[in-house]
C-alpha cells in the first residue's frame, strides 16, 4: 500500500534487530537505504541480503565529528536524503543512586544528542525538497519511565519532545516529524532477560506477547510514507496496550 | 545596481515572492518582506549556493536586511 520507490532513507542502527527490520521494510517498498551502524559486518550482510539500492554507511554515534559527517556520506552515497530513521540507542542501566555521569552522559550522547545532530544535518536538503520524513524512536519507557533506566528514559523522553518542536517548526515546508515508542520487542536485547523477567513483562502487557521488530517497522513505514503528510509531531506507540496514552 | 544585488534581490522575490519594488537596501527581511524566521535560513541557504559560500550561524544573524546581505556578500566574494 505505501510506496517509497524513488525515496532514499537513512537508518541508524540498522545493526540491530528493530534498525535491521525497519530497513528491510523501507527497502521492500522501493526505497534506497542507506544502512548505518557501529558494526560493519552486520550491515555488510543486511546490504548483502537485501541486493541493489543498499548502501553501507559506518558510524558510531558517540563520535559527533562522525556524527555531523553521516548526513553528508548518505546524500553522496544515495544521491539525496528524504527520510531519516532515528533508530539507533545505547543502555546503560542502573539504579538512580548508582549511576555513574559517565553513564548518564553516554545514553544521552547517542539517544538524544546524536539524534539531534542528525535531524539538523539533514534538515538542508529536506527543506530545499520541500519533502522531508524524520522518524525518531523513542521508547515507552520514554513516557512511563522505568526503574534502572533514568538516563535511557530521559533520552527517550527527550527525543519526543525534540521531535514536536521540530515539527512545528518545519510543518510548512512539507518535512514531518514523528516519533514511534516501542514496547517490549523481542530482540537480542530482550532475549537477555531470564524467564522471570520476561513473565513479569508479560503481566504488564495486555497483548501477552513481546512485540515483533516487524510491528515497528510497520509503523516506521505509515510515517515515512507519502500517505501519512498530515501526521507530524506525533508519537505512534506501539506496546501490545502496555501503556495507552 | 551591482551583479551581487541583482542576483540577491531575485532570489529574494522569488523566495518570500514580494515585489521587485519593494527590494530595497534599508528593506527588512522580517519587518517589511514578510519572512518568518525560517524564511531568513532559507534565504542564507540560498545565498550560500547561488554564490558559492559559507555563511555562518553568527553571520547569517546580521543580516537582517537586503543591504545586509549584498554587503556581506560582496565582502565575502572580494
Amino acid at each position: 500500500m505505501f510506496d517509497l520507490t524513488g525515496k532514499t532513507a537513512l537508518i541508524t542502527g540498522a545493526s540491530g534487530g528493530i534498525g535491521g527490520e525497519i530497513a528491510r521494510v523501507l527497502h521492500g517498498a522501493g526505497a534506497t537505504v542507506g544502512l548505518s551502524g557501529t558494526r560493519t559486518e552486520p550491515l555488510e550482510a543486511l546490504a548483502a541480503e537485501l541486493g541493489e539500492r543498499a548502501h553501507v554507511l559506518p558510524c558510531n554515534l558517540s563520535d559527533f565529528a562522525a556524527v555531523d559527517a553521516l548526513p553528508k556520506q548518505a546524500i553522496e552515497a544515495m544521491g539525496s536524503l528524504d527520510i531519516l530513521v532515528n533508530n539507533a540507542g545505547i543502555t546503560r542501566d542502573n539504579l538512580f543512586m548508582r549511576m555513574s555521569d559517565d553513564e548518564w552522559q553516554s545514553v544521552i550522547d547517542v539517544n538524544l544528542t546524536a539524534t539531534f545532530k542528525l535531524c539538523k544535518g539533514v534538515l538542508r536538503g529536506m527543506m530545499k525538497a520541500r519533502w522531508g520524513r524524520i522518524v525518531n524512536i523513542s521508547s515507552v519507557v520514554g513516557a512511563t519511565g522505568n526503574p534502572g533506566q533514568g538516563n535511557y528514559a530521559a533520552a527517550k523522553a527527550g527525543v519526543i519532545g525534540m521531535s514536536k518542536s521540530l515539527a512545528y517548526e518545519v510543518a510548512s515546508r512539507g518535512i514531518t516529524v514523528n516519533a514511534v515508542a516501542p514496547g517490549f520487542i523481542a530482540t537480542a536485547m530482550t532475549d537477555k532477560l531470564n524467564d522471570d523477567q520476561k513473565s513479569a513483562i508479560m503481566g504488564q502487557i495486555p497483548a501477552g506477547r513481546m512485540g515483533d521488530p516487524a510491528e515497528i517497522a510497520a509503523a516506521v513505514l505509515y510515517l515515512a510514507a507519502p500517505e501519512a503528510g498530515y501526521v507530524t509531531g506525533t508519537t505512534l506507540h506501539v506496546n501490545g496496550g502496555m501503556a495507552m496514552l | 545596481m551591482s551583479d551581487v544585488a541583482n542576483r540577491v534581490k531575485k532570489i529574494v522575490v522569488e523566495h518570500l515572492g514580494v515585489e521587485e519594488s519593494k527590494v530595497v537596501d534599508n528593506a527588512s527581511f522580517i519587518d517589511d518582506l514578510g519572512a518568518d524566521s525560517l524564511d531568513t535560513v532559507e534565504l542564507v541557504m540560498a545565498f550560500e549556493e547561488e554564490f558559492g559560500i559559507e555563511i555562518p550561524d553568527d553571520a547569517a544573524e546580521t543580516i537582517q536586511t537586503f543591504g545586509d546581505a549584498v554587503g556581506f556578500i560582496s565582502n565575502a566574494n572580494a
